[in-house]
């Protein structure tokens, strides 16, 4: 790819190699021809699940002992950059399975649970989703209105809403987060496993988004939704443990923004190459150059701050605010880069057979989700100055 | 059922190709190398026969520099057992030195069946495979495009210029793949995790005497320009003059 102007690639194991390029293979095989008409047609390519559950996607970075490919954070956060390579939602269904349903279930479920949830999530047999965000309460999730009771028999009775659910609608269960006892305190908050098919749950659909359309969006409603003693999470404890789920998947997210950035620039570069315009390419003009010079040094510089950020957590030392850091500047540049290649694909660049406005679509809910773009700045601001702009 | 299948190293054939500075090969800097296409569906043949068999073991066999490894362990990854690379420090342009040194690792190997690619995607010669035959006395068949094997009885299917033939043969024998036969799978994450636990031995080539050496690489000259001849009914004539005359086309 035109894309590793640094070299990147001979900091990467032979073993990181062949895991990005076993996913880039199948995305170019099984993603690329079919995925602008799931947008159009504004659904999910669920029979591409068993075909990625097969290679190992889903939580692939969970032990093997659970049934997942045990593969280091590199490796992971190149599969998500292969992923929305292809589409931001063939990349947020990865996410949302692996490091929002089956991460805390690894981390903060019982031995059960991991043995009755974990392999079966990683064959792709049970899909997974994440109910955290609610109608009111986005950007502050401390504020949560869901709420659930213990009983005297030690059973739980579930209360509230969730929205904005990927997945939602897709998934035999659902990692949901409420309030407990009454408690408004968001140290009361605690996971509980949900599984579809429960009396008093239901999902909606959530129509009219004109991003994400290739991907599952729902809301999840609970009402008077009794669970058995064992459907919480034992080891979860707070906001702290939702919010260390946002900070696996936004990891993933700031590898996935640069696939995005990369679709967008090798198109790009590949049209300004064969566009004539003037009787020459329109990539011998100064002002698409310029373009162009700009996309791939973005993603060189995103390209080293996601490498650089996997060894950290690999090393057990990265932190929640360097993951904020990278998310932030990740998907940013993405959006810019998916915007700029459709402008440089002049009238093509509206239609669905390229890829760039679709893209360009995608990311302004990855820049809204797992913490907005603001969201990061003002951790990144409390991080330097020790001041909270939140409260 | 024990079966080899022997691969190759071959650049991405939509690269855009640059001759090396000693003339007589390509540039390999910046080039992306995979398995050779027909060697990959050998590969996948051989997993799926033992995968109906419920029984078996792949091996592959590369020669070549230390490179070649990459791919062997692309083939583990996929779910061969085993890997062997037979050391050189370049594959020789005659086909029979390769075909010497692959024989002399087969030959003891205790293997069922010898898969091939009917033959590589860069140096097209498709001499490995019935070369080997030939110096293991083995049976031969080229460019399968389907292969069963049920009781140690082996079926094999070409595909000829408006025709198709079934062939029986007896075990073992040589088979060199066509294409359309299998899709190779992707290598699993886990395949490429378990790839670096399989056992990949390394020895040195036995090549024979290089009897074939390419003296010269060259790139296809520029196509000239298109010319444009006239416009309109007027210059009909004089363009099926040229397309007779210079292009020989008519």
């Amino acid at each position: 790819m035109t894309t590793d102007f640094f070299d990147i690639d001979s900091a990467l194991s032979e073993e990181e190699r062949a895991v990005r390029e076993s996913v880039r293979q199948f995305v170019d095989d099984r993603v690329l021809p079919i995925i602008g008409q799931h947008y159009i047609d504004g659904h999910f390519p669920l029979d591409l699940v068993p075909v990625m559950a097969e290679l190992g996607v889903f939580g692939a970075n969970l032990p093997e002992e659970y049934g997942c490919a045990g593969l280091n954070n590199v490796a992971y956060g190149l599969i998500m950059q292969e992923l929305e390579r292809g589409d931001s939602g063939v990349r947020s269904f990865a996410s949302v399975q692996g490091a929002l349903a089956m991460y805390p279930i690894f981390a903060f479920g019982s031995e059960e649970q991991k043995r009755r949830y974990l392999p079966a999530m990683a064959r792709g047999e049970v899909i997974g989703c994440f109910g955290l965000t609610e109608p009111d309460y986005g950007s502050n999730p401390s504020g949560m209105i869901t709420m659930a009771r213990e009983q005297k028999d030690g059973s739980w009775v579930l209360n509230g809403a969730k929205m904005w659910i990927t997945n939602g609608s897709t998934a035999h269960i659902a990692v949901v987060w409420a309030k407990t006892n009454g408690d408004a305190s968001d140290k009361s908050i605690r996971g509980f496993i949900v599984p579809r098919g429960t009396r008093g749950f239901t999902s909606k659909d959530q129509k009219g988004k004109l991003s994400l359309r290739a991907s599952d969006t729902s809301e999840l409603v609970f009402q008077d939704v009794h669970l058995p003693a064992d459907a919480i999470l034992p080891g979860s404890g707070g906001l702290k443990s939702p919010l260390m789920c946002l900070t696996q998947a936004r990891y993933g997210i700031s590898w996935g923004a640069i696939g995005a950035a990369m679709a967008c620039y090798e198109e790009a570069l590949d049209y300004a190459k064969n566009r004539v315009m003037f009787d020459r390419p329109i990539a011998g003009y100064q002002i698409q150059q310029q373009r162009l010079a700009e996309m791939l040094t973005e993603i060189v510089k995103a390209q080293l701050v996601s490498l650089h950020l996997g060894r950290l957590k690999d090393a057990g030392t990265m932190t929640p605010q360097q993951v904020s850091l990278a998310k932030r500047n990740n998907v940013h540049i993405a959006t810019d880069i998916a915007r700029e290649a459709r402008r440089l694909l002049g009238a093509n660049g509206i239609l669905a057979e390229y890829a760039s406005m679709r893209h360009m679509a995608n990311l302004e809910s990855v820049y809204t989700y797992e913490g907005t773009h603001d969201v990061h700045s003002l951790i990144l601001g409390q991080a330097v100055t020790g001041l909270n702009a939140f409260k | 059922m024990n079966i080899a299948v022997c691969i190759k190293r071959v650049p991405d054939m939509e690269s855009r190709f640059r001759i090396a500075g000693s003339g007589v090969g390509i540039d390999e800097a910046g080039l992306k190398f995979d398995i050779s296409d027909f060697d990959a569906y050998a590969v996948e043949v051989a997993l799926q026969l033992n995968e109906k068999a419920g029984a078996g073991e792949v091996t592959v066999i590369c020669l070549g520099p230390d490179v070649v490894q990459e791919i062997i362990r692309k083939a583990l990854s996929m779910g061969a057992a085993k890997g062997v690379h037979l050391k050189a420090d370049a594959v020789p342009a005659d086909s029979l030195a390769i075909a010497k040194a692959l024989a002399a690792e087969l030959k003891d190997g205790g293997y069922d069946l010898l898969l091939f690619g009917k033959h590589s995607l860069d140096a097209m010669t498709g001499g490995a495979g019935t070369m080997v035959a030939q110096l293991l006395g083995l049976p031969c068949l080229t460019a399968a495009s389907r292969l069963e094997i049920t009781d140690g009885k082996a079926v094999a299917r070409r595909e000829l210029e408006g025709a198709a033939e079934s062939l029986t043969f007896a075990l073992p024998a040589v088979v060199t793949i066509d294409e359309g036969i299998a899709r190779p799978r992707y290598p699993s994450l886990k395949g490429i995790m378990a790839a670096k636990k399989k056992p990949l031995e390394t020895r040195p080539a036995q090549l024979g005497d290089a009897r074939v050496t390419v003296d010269k690489m060259a790139l296809p000259a520029e196509r000239p320009a298109g010319r444009i001849i006239g416009t309109g009914p007027d210059a009909v004539p004089e363009l099926v003059r040229l397309l007779q005359t210079e292009a020989k086309v008519l």
